[in-house]
């Protein structure tokens, strides 16, 4: 029987290291991804995928924000990135962006505030 | 391709789901966990972001110089605000410098709450300061604590320096009304902005 030994790696970065493939940062279209956007599968997951992929994939059926997801998962919002970009990049997820009360060049939505305000105001 | 299970017929709002988000700033020991546990539809959770680099020489941990790794923990609710449309709301960090660090923690949100403790001003001056650097529209929660004294809001508004339409209101971060109350002054203080920019010159 071997002694109880202390975890070599107690922070938890080898394991990110692992996951992302040493990877710090997501690059292309996932570079925006805010902690309150929304991802959406768009397809099943397939056999020997990544097991972090998958999981991404199944948890997403019904819309989820990148903060949930990075709660449910117990993932920094960086490492998570990394592997949001890959099932961007492969067409497998969507990505919604929060809404901002302000469009470029369209100006404030009001539309927009009244349907937060009339939600709270039910609430 | 395998759809099984992805083919949802007779809801189609979920196809459709967008999202708004709110931030709640303020200094440390504000409430701001404690406004969004009351006013969140789910048990408030916690997000994480590590910064791998960041802290070197500007970490006030004396003795762990060597230390390459700082975490910093957004706390977050969310609200259903009908079939298609939920608003997150996500309480800053305590650390106020980490701020800027975090990718566009401010960007794409409708506004900010900046929550404040009477007894303590002092405490969210640093919150409120960030929100008007980074033009980042807020309201003022005056959060009532049980020895809270009573200040006329003019008085406390002078001490805060802000700008006279800014909305000042009190609450008790405790209560979900309460709370609630407080995003609908946001949200009829950014609507009254828009409609200013609106009009026409």
């Amino acid at each position: 029987m071997s002694a109880p030994r202390r975890p070599t790696d107690p922070s938890g970065l080898e394991r990110y290291y692992v996951l992302t493939g040493g990877r710090s940062g997501p690059g292309g279209a996932a570079s925006s991804l805010d902690v309150a956007t929304l991802i959406v599968s768009l397809t099943a997951p397939h056999p020997g995928m990544q097991h972090e992929h998958e999981d991404i994939l199944r948890r997403c059926r019904d819309p989820l924000s990148v903060a949930e997801l990075g709660a449910h998962l117990g993932l920094p919002f960086n490492i998570l990135a990394v592997l949001l970009a890959d099932l961007l990049e492969a067409g497998r997820i969507e990505a919604r962006d929060p809404i901002p009360a302000h469009h470029a060049g369209r100006g404030p939505d009001l539309a927009l505030l009244q349907e937060v305000l009339s939600g709270l105001e039910r609430l | 391709m395998d759809l099984k299970g992805f083919d949802r017929p007779g809801r189609p709002a979920a196809g459709g789901t967008r999202s708004v988000k709110v931030m709640i700033a303020g200094g440390f020991g504000t409430g701001k966990t404690t406004l969004v546990r009351s006013v969140s539809d789910i048990k408030p959770l916690t997000t994480e972001e590590t910064l791998t680099q960041a802290s070197v020489g500007d970490d006030h941990l004396i003795g762990v110089a060597d230390k390459t790794e700082t975490t910093v923990s957004l706390d977050f609710g969310k609200i259903s605000l009908n079939d298609s449309l939920m608003l997150y709301l996500f309480g800053t960090p305590g650390q106020e410098r980490f701020w800027f660090l975090w990718n566009g923690l401010f960007k794409g949100a409708l506004g900010a709450i900046v929550l404040v403790d009477t007894r303590r001003l002092a405490s969210s001056f640093r919150a409120i300061e960030e929100m008007e650097r980074q033009d980042v529209p807020f309201v003022i929660a005056l959060n009532i604590f049980p020895d809270s004294k009573q200040h006329p809001i003019e008085e406390i508004r002078d001490a805060l320096d802000i700008s006279p339409d800014i909305p000042v209101v009190a609450c008790d971060a405790r209560d979900r009304a309460s709370s609630r109350d407080v995003l609908i002054a946001l949200i009829r203080h950014l609507k009254e902005r828009s409609a200013i920019a609106l009009e026409p010159r």
